[in-house]
């Protein structure tokens, strides 16, 4: 049974070593990878009702015992994540099958989304902090790989920056690690945990762990740290931004939550205000990207920093309800920003232009795909009873409850701008009289996956009752490490 | 010992570091190289360097060598050869598209 932990990484390296083969047959390679898509996100359910009904499934790898060997841990925070992910990235693939370019297929596109996904849930699963940053560079080296693909000069510009960027975080990462090692000598995170708690963190380990923060910061694309985020997410194709949007910085968000949760939870003084500082500003200054430019793209991909602020500002307050909001939050997120960057990518097409001043009228050739984006603007915002409104309620709820008054106001400012800068997009693109030359172009079969992800959305908002239990079983799951540490060590 | 590794790995992380700041793209390359280098020194570091004895416990031996950062390196340096050899192709073809190899002109507003 333990063996189920590492199903959600293994189905996908299979479907990536398979789908690499059959790249020369198109169709072949279309059919495999929505069968597999299916596959791993039956097992990842599976997965996550025996989680939630048994508690954590832990694999120790090759029969090693818990400090010595590499683990996985399923337990009830990452498989939620796991779930989420896959179910998007299910709705991205079926989208993918049928807007990407031929050329870009036959060059292993979907073998490399399949290794992104394998990397991803990896990085979700491993309860071993080099084995994390493993994962990291799986996940990165399948991002290089499409984020180049098929690279004109503009594409092939930001993408170096962001290999740049992301390799030097990842060496910062292994020093840390380094580091980390030296001090409590293990990489396993319970155990580090463990060792933590015992000699109470003094001050190098707290050193160790804002370091380790500025490397997720990165990854995650935090203030100040995410210069180099809205052009490389804009230029390669919109599914490819959508998987990265959606995924990529969501890993290193998920990461600064474990760590901070299990290891380094002793110097809240000091690391936690560093939180709340940085939250607010990505807020801010995320806002301001999303309001100063005139690309759709850009505006979309710059949203995605306000977000990560919002789901950081979460663990900043650090009580039960805050958590809650930051995990109801990173779900809700992970799904709108998919389907936001497909609807993106979709006016893109219909439009033939990034460009909002050059667009207009699109309401009337395209009546479905203005209202889903119209829908989507409101969940994002968090808008009642959408999903994004329970998050930010809770998160302001915890905020309350601790005298955080200022960030509250930030927050509120900044949603309010965030649903401004989206509904530019409706505005401008989709109102106003109706462009005559603009051919007509068939959006057949591209909304479904869109609408898909929308009605998850929307569930996960109205259907509040059934989810908000469960997400605050994962936040007093959060608030106890001890239930992590006992159940890897098993003492 | 440990203390004249760790200073050569500062070194080279000084040197790497003011190579990843110049604007040639080849030496951008060759400064992540070089501190890839030093975070693998230092690991080894981090696990205390000693000579001639064997990664067991066994009862009764106190001197032991510790395998972990030895395969925390191997894995380390498997991946930073990979994306180093991404990086130079990646550089190659982004200076023959763009016909510059100066940071500097590749920042661009144009999204072609």
């Amino acid at each position: 049974m333990t063996n189920l932990a590492i199903l959600p990484i293994i189905i996908p390296l299979f479907a990536a070593i398979i789908l690499a083969f059959t790249t020369k047959k198109v169709k072949l390679s279309r059919t495999l990878a929505k069968v597999f898509a299916v596959i791993n996100l039956m097992f990842v359910i599976y997965i996550t009702y025996e989680v939630f009904t048994n508690g954590s499934i832990i694999l120790e790898t090759g029969g090693w015992k818990a400090p010595y060997g590499i683990i996985f841990v399923a337990d009830i925070f990452s498989i939620l994540i796991v779930l989420t992910s896959s179910l998007l990235t299910t709705a991205i693939i079926f989208f993918a099958t049928r807007t990407v370019p031929e050329q870009k297929e036959v060059h292993y596109f979907y073998a490399m989304v399949y290794f992104l996904i394998s990397g991803v849930s990896g990085a979700f699963l491993t309860g071993d902090l080099f084995n994390l940053f493993v994962f990291f560079e799986v996940l990165l080296m399948a991002s290089y790989g499409l984020i180049t693909l098929g690279g004109g000069k503009a594409q092939l510009r930001e993408s170096l920056k962001y290999v740049l960027i992301n390799l030097f975080s990842s060496i910062v990462f292994v020093t840390t690690v380094a580091f980390l090692y030296s001090v409590v000598g293990t990489v396993n995170m319970a155990q580090i945990a463990q060792r933590v708690h015992e000699v109470e963190q003094q001050g190098i380990l707290t050193a160790i762990g804002v370091i380790l923060f500025f490397v997720f910061a990165t990854k995650a694309a935090l203030f100040p740290l995410y210069y180099w985020m809205p052009k490389s997410y804009v230029v390669p194709n919109p599914v490819v931004s959508a998987l990265f949007g959606a995924l990529l910085t969501k890993v290193g968000i998920y990461s600064i939550i474990r760590v901070f949760t299990l290891i380094f939870i002793f110097e809240t003084e000091l690391t936690h205000t560093l939180f709340l500082w940085i939250a607010g500003l990505s807020m801010i200054f995320g806002v301001i990207g999303a309001l100063s430019t005139k690309d759709v793209k850009m505006i979309v991909a710059y949203n995605v920093i306000p977000s990560i602020g919002f789901i950081l500002y979460g663990l900043a307050v650090f009580n039960q309800d805050a958590l809650s909001g930051s995990v109801y939050y990173l779900v809700h997120d992970m799904i709108i920003k998919a389907a936001l960057f497909l609807i993106v990518g979709i006016v893109v097409y219909v439009a033939g232009t990034s460009d909002l001043k050059k667009m207009g009228g699109l309401i009337h050739n395209y009546p479905v795909l203005g209202w889903t984006l119209f829908l989507s603007a409101f969940v994002l915002a968090g808008i009642p009873p959408l999903s994004g409104f329970i998050g930010k309620l809770l998160l302001i709820k915890g905020s309350f409850a601790n005298d955080e008054v200022v960030i509250v106001i930030v927050a509120l400012l900044s949603s309010l701008l965030i649903l401004y800068s989206v509904m530019k997009i409706f505005i401008q693109g989709f109102w106003g009289e109706k462009q005559i030359d603009l051919p007509i172009k068939s959006t057949k079969g591209l909304l479904s996956p869109i609408v898909f992800l929308l009605s998850i959305s929307v569930l996960l908002g109205v259907g509040a009752e059934w989810v908000y239990p469960n997400i605050e079983l994962i936040s007093e799951y959060l608030l106890d490490p001890e239930i992590y540490i006992n159940s890897v060590l098993k003492e | 010992m440990e203390i004249i590794i760790s200073i050569l790995a500062g070194l080279l992380f000084a040197v790497g570091v003011y190579n990843i700041l110049q604007k040639q793209l080849l030496r951008i390359a060759i400064g992540t190289g070089l501190i890839s280098h030093a975070a693998h020194l230092f690991i080894l570091t981090m696990g205390k360097l000693k000579r001639g004895q064997p990664p067991i416990i066994q009862d009764g031996i106190t001197q032991y060598t510790d395998p972990l950062p030895q395969a925390l390196i191997l894995t380390s340096i498997v991946i930073s050869f990979g994306v180093t050899s991404v990086i130079l192709v990646l550089a190659y073809r982004t200076i023959n598209e763009n016909e510059t190899d100066n940071i500097e002109e590749l920042r661009g507003n144009d999204n072609d």
